[in-house]
């Protein structure tokens, strides 16, 4: 066998990539990450907000960017594709073309002067056309890698041999016209394909008059209304007005087989709601309509932000498709004919703008990747993979996740990126560290002792600053300010001919503080405390004045102003940088096993994903077998039976030697934190370990005291199941009532699954006997993504399907349902019956909350556990190290729990496969001289870092027992609330100590440049 | 007499409030000089006797801004500085200080909102003229 090569190559940069590529890089594999497009970031980069929380989507998404950007481990491969892939499992040989950008990336500093040159003008692909761009450009503010691009296609010198601007202007001769594409061999053990999805194109369904100036689409619409949209985020119409009426037409290019595309996109009609709301948020005159089959709010928390957007906002959503887009031949007033819902009328109504809600396709780089993989594809176009493997492919080695599989959301995808880079990961396990290479700096200076000595580098930033600001002058005054023994002007003080000028000037003027004056240190902060040191100072020592993005940029037309403000912005940097300490990072030596709580399909898996990576792994179920939720279900939808994945499953879980099974068997007491948990259990055993999963699972409610339940012939989805499996069903009509205990008052949410099992059981009970009628009365249907195939199977069938609402349920007899159906005109049915089948939701077990109180995570008000970060951290908890996964987070199905445990896992496993536990430099201690134990940090530490231990005090007279805080510092995050709220000034937050802010108002203060040492 | 030029210390959380002044920045939006940021990595580090030795030094305004309510870097911090900011704010108003400091949460996407908080916050202070506090 080759040998193993302990390195990935992730394709595609989006959120997926991106997730895929920090865990695996965080867990010590070198990772290449390619890219087509000139920047990562993807599609995510493009929204507005996320539902259901209206989170603005570039502020979760840009600390991302940057931390691949500056991971050691990562190799980005922007602008670039891959064109072949040989070899095996475990050793790949990947040739990837790196087009060519005619722009040298390590030359450029992205100043931004050839923009200002460029004369030929491009719509700009991140607005989706909505505004212009130049031939040479930055794909968007906040893009990854921060380089220019020339887009080859548009630019003059490269298609006539004219212009050559470009060149012309850039100080750093980046510019290279002759660059040509080449290919690059890179050698990795496994490759995860996750190039995402393409929007659905509406061009050829003519009847919605895209070419209509106010017909756009809904990703069109995401840019209209974002802040850094080309309108500002004021949504207009084409002749620059306000529109007052705007509707969403959902399902263009999903859900329509006539077209080749049968399936749910999944996530359209969350956006569309989410769309209208911020809309109207914007807006608070604005009428808005979403026209739609069902509303699929089926995810954690979208019920009941469908209910908000409905009840509270005044959203219309109007359950009707209409036919096509209708335009007045004459105004060009855009119009809508629908059917009116429990009606046989036909409405129409005038819209100023029609957004369609348009779907996922899969892209065709996709296609092609998938193919130059070799992976199979479902007749869908996606890449295939089955229910229990979810983000495995036919090729052993390859893997895929995210909207290359199927249509889902963001978080799904983030849960699916996490899971495959856990099955990369368990191949390469013996290979970590191999291929990471630790970066090496010369000894460090201690400066404790020595007043400070501070350089100071006033950049110009080709014009950007000195445009603006005089830098001749503000250097003058800088030179006169306390402690600064040398200052500069430098052309870019980030290009690396500079940098290296910053280390000389470190040595030739003995400096140990360095303050640059130029940009936002969010992104090139890293560099300069890299360069320091490369010069043997510790990189805390460095300080950044931004008079670019804080000043130059933004007062062009007062450059006496703008010269006076930099003046004070970099003396009050002096002040701060002159009192900085020199930080360093801890590293403890800590417990590597995992510990997963819960037995069922999710808990196994990640147990399985655990031990596979070679840690020691208890598995804690309190039933008596192993197997959860799954048990009492006897089919997957693909038509396996669940015995089929769980018998497998738990003799892999019982004969891995690294997996130790307690079950019968609860958790009891739990303390310590991230990498340092002692935990008891039931049995009186004592465990250690590093980082633990919850992965409780979920029951089938009983509903009691719902449509008839507990009278004869009336039963819930599971057990129509086992008498499914057992051949016993004795039932010629039989029908299935969705909803019930669900989506009401006391269970609000959406229990996701419950459509799909309908709908499979359904099929089953037509083919078992295809005499059988069988009637499904429903609120929305949600067989959201592929499993619409399902809906349309029962259809053809003959599976009847009939909606009622809330207000007007069904009624159980004896022997009869009554319903309303809301599509026949409100007819009245009476359904004779031998058999009702209740579709009952999934509810949180018995003993949730005594699982949260021990690890100090959150529930929520339907009992499910509480994820950091609804979108991109979905099985995160805030607390470090301890994770989530399944149906304990919400309702899901199998495949779903699946990814949601292979990504817990791979979450759980960066954390142990490091060496030692790193802290950061950036974090609170207290002194416990100062400290009098009154708990106020405890009460404000999202964390749970300070925790109050009891201390003896011992003095020459008495001797006693006081409480005093402790910070734990491989919890700290630094936000430095605690500090905020210490009423005696015990706690001092590092690197923005009270001395130090202080310092820096009392320069700002000083007009005549004194500064004063701060007592 | 020149025109009074307030003099306006601002706290930015490093997540949100200062990236949203940088994408102002990049789009170039034009606000007035009178600003002068200190940079935190949470607006919950803003501990109250910070914006007092800001109006004792000279300041005439302080404006403290962070991540929105829920947007938070630090899962909930940012509620914490509302509570200590309304404190300040009522503590202002009995010092006769009404006005001279603010609370606004700006997100890293909102770079036209910074401007405007900004804008509206310095023609807010150059109508409440220079603090009785500024030493002269």
């Amino acid at each position: 066998m080759a040998e193993l090569v302990g390195a990935v190559a992730i394709a595609g940069g989006g959120i997926a990539g991106i997730q895929s590529s920090l865990d695996l890089a965080d867990s010590g594999l070198k990772v290449y990450l390619i890219e087509s497009s000139p920047s990562i970031g993807g599609v995510m980069a493009q929204l507005d907000k996320t539902f259901p929380t209206l989170d603005c989507s570039m502020c979760t998404l840009s600390p991302k960017l940057a931390e691949v950007a500056r991971h050691p481990n990562i190799e980005l491969l922007p602008y670039s594709e891959i064109k072949s892939i040989s070899g095996a499992a475990g050793n790949f040989d990947v040739t990837v073309t790196r087009k060519a950008t005619y722009v040298d990336p390590d030359k450029c500093t992205a100043c931004e002067l050839c923009l200002a040159k460029c004369p030929s003008k491009v719509l700009d692909e991140y607005n989706e056309g909505t505004s212009k761009r130049k031939a040479i450009y930055l794909p968007f503010p906040q893009a990854v890698p921060r380089v220019m691009v020339i887009d080859a296609e548009h630019c003059i010198y490269l298609t006539k041999g004219k212009c050559g601007n470009c060149k012309k202007v850039c100080e750093n001769d980046a510019i290279d016209y002759e660059m040509k594409d080449r290919d690059e061999v890179i050698k990795v053990g496994s490759v995860i394909l996750s190039t995402g999805f393409k929007p659905y194109d509406p061009t050829p369904l003519e009847q919605y008059h895209y070419e209509h100036p106010d017909v756009v689409t809904s990703i069109e619409f995401e840019r209209l209304l974002s802040a850094s949209g080309p309108s500002e985020g004021h949504v207009q119409l084409a002749d620059g007005t306000t529109p007052k009426k705007i509707a969403w037409l959902q399902c263009i290019g999903s859900r329509n087989p006539e077209i080749g595309r049968p399936n749910c996109s999944a996530v359209c009609c969350m956006y569309a709601t989410k769309e209208a709301m911020v809309a109207m948020e914007h807006d608070n005159e604005l009428e808005t309509a979403i026209f739609n089959i069902d509303v699929r709010a089926f995810g954690k928390g979208f019920e009941q932000f469908y209910q908000r957007a409905k009840n509270e906002k005044e959203v219309r959503f109007i359950r009707s498709r209409p036919s096509g887009v209708d335009i007045d031949p004459v105004t060009n007033q855009l119009s809508l004919r629908y059917e009116v819902e429990g009606s046989t009328e036909t409405a129409c109504e005038e819209f100023d703008m029609i957004v369609l809600s348009i779907g996922l396709t899969p892209s065709d780089s996709s296609k092609k990747l998938a193919e130059i993989a070799g992976v199979e594809m479902d007749e869908y176009g996606n890449v295939a993979t089955a229910i229990d493997a979810p983000m495995t492919t036919s090729v052993p080695g390859i893997f895929a996740c995210g909207t290359i599989v199927a249509p889902k959301d963001i978080p799904d995808t983030v849960a699916d990126a996490s899971g495959a880079a856990s099955k990369a990961h368990s191949i390469l396990a013996s290979e970590r560290g191999t291929l990471v290479t630790e970066r090496t700096y010369p000894p460090e200076k201690d400066v404790t002792a020595e007043e400070p000595r501070i350089g100071v580098v006033v950049c110009d930033c080709g014009i950007n600053i000195a445009s603006v600001v005089d830098v001749p002058a503000v250097v003058e005054y800088v030179k006169t300010l306390p402690h600064v023994v040398h200052a500069y002007e430098q052309t870019y003080a980030c290009s690396t001919d500079s940098l290296d000028i910053i280390k000389e000037k470190i040595e030739e003027h003995d400096l140990n503080r360095v303050v640059v004056a130029s940009c936002t240190p969010r992104t090139h902060e890293p560099l300069f405390q890299d360069t320091c040191r490369g010069a043997g100072l510790n990189p805390y020592l460095f300080e950044l004045a931004n008079i670019r993005e804080h000043c130059a940029w933004v007062h062009q037309k007062e450059p006496e102003k703008a010269t006076e403000k930099a003046k004070e912005v970099i003396r009050m940097s002096v002040a701060r940088v002159a009192l900085l300490d020199p930080l360093y990072t801890q590293k403890l030596d800590f417990n590597h096993a995992g510990l997963v709580i819960g037995g069922g399909v999710t808990g196994m898996t990640a147990a399985l994903d655990i031990a596979e990576k070679g840690f020691t792994t208890y598995l804690i179920e309190r039933e008596h077998e192993l197997g959860g939720l799954l048990r009492t279900f006897t089919r997957l939808q693909d038509g396996r039976t669940t015995s089929e994945i769980l018998d497998p499953m738990i003799a892999a879980v019982k004969s891995n030697p690294n997996i130790t099974v307690h079950t019968g068997t609860t958790l009891d007491e739990v303390e310590g934190a991230m990498g340092s948990f002692k935990g008891k259990l039931s049995n009186g055993e004592e465990i250690e370990f590093g980082s633990a999963i919850i992965a409780t699972g979920a029951n089938e409610f009983v509903p009691e005291g719902y449509f008839g339940y507990g009278s004869e012939n009336v039963i819930t989805q599971s057990t129509l199941e086992v008498k499914l499996e057992e051949g016993t069903v004795d039932a010629k009509n039989v029908v299935m009532i969705q909803c019930a205990g669900g989506r009401n008052d006391e269970r609000p949410y959406c229990s996701r699954v419950c459509c799909t099992t309908a709908v499979k059981n359904a099929i089953r009970l037509k083919e078992d006997d295809p005499e059988r009628n069988i009637y499904v009365l429903y609120r929305d249907i949600r067989t959201y993504g592929v499993w619409e195939e399902l809906y349309t199977r029962a259809r053809e069938l003959g599976v009847l399907f009939m909606r009622y609402t809330e207000d007007d349920e069904p009624i159980v007899g004896n022997g009869t349902v009554t319903i309303t159906d809301k599509l026949l005109n409100d007819t009245k049915f009476e359904i004779a019956t031998d058999l009702t089948v209740l579709s009952a939701p999934l509810v949180a077990p018995d003993g949730v909350e005594d699982t949260a109180t021990l690890f100090k995570v959150p529930i929520d008000s339907n009992k499910f556990f509480l994820e950091a970060h609804i979108k991109l951290r979905p099985v995160d908890f805030a607390t470090d190290g301890v994770f989530l996964a399944g149906c304990a987070q919400a309702p899901k199905l199998v495949d779903e729990s699946i990814s949601q445990a292979s990504a817990a896992a791979s979450r759980a496993c960066t954390i142990l496969a490091k060496d030692q536990l790193e802290t950061s430099g950036v974090m609170a201690v207290v002194d416990e001289d100062v400290c009098i134990g009154c708990g106020r940090c405890t009460e404000v530490c999202a964390y749970s870092a300070p925790t109050l231990k009891e201390v003896e005090v011992v003095t020459e007279e008495i001797t006693y027992v006081t409480r005093k805080s402790e910070i734990n510092p491989a919890i700290c995050k630094g936000c430095g609330s605690c500090a905020a709220e210490c009423p005696t000034g015990a706690i001092t937050s590092r690197h923005f100590t009270t001395k130090q802010i202080s310092a820096v108002i009392d320069a700002f203060a000083y007009a005549d440049g004194r500064i004063e040492e701060v007592a | 007499m020149a025109e009074f030029e307030p003099r306006i210390v601002m706290f930015c959380c490093n997540w949100c409030s200062y990236a949203g002044a940088d994408l102002a920045g990049v789009a170039r939006l034009q606000y007035p000089t009178n600003t002068r940021v200190i940079r935190v990595m949470c607006s919950s580090r803003v501990q109250p006797t910070f914006i007092l030795r800001a109006l004792k030094e000279g300041a005439d305004g302080v404006l403290v801004t962070g991540c929105h309510i829920g947007d938070c870097h630090y899962v909930d911090s940012n509620v914490h500085t509302k509570e200590r900011m309304e404190n300040v704010v009522d503590a202002m108003e009995l010092l006769g200080l009404e006005g001279r400091v603010q609370l606004e949460w700006v997100s890293a996407s909102e770079g036209p909102k910074f401007r405007e908080t900004v804008t509206e916050f310095v023609e807010q202070i150059r109508a409440l003229g220079p603090s009785p506090l500024r030493a002269e």
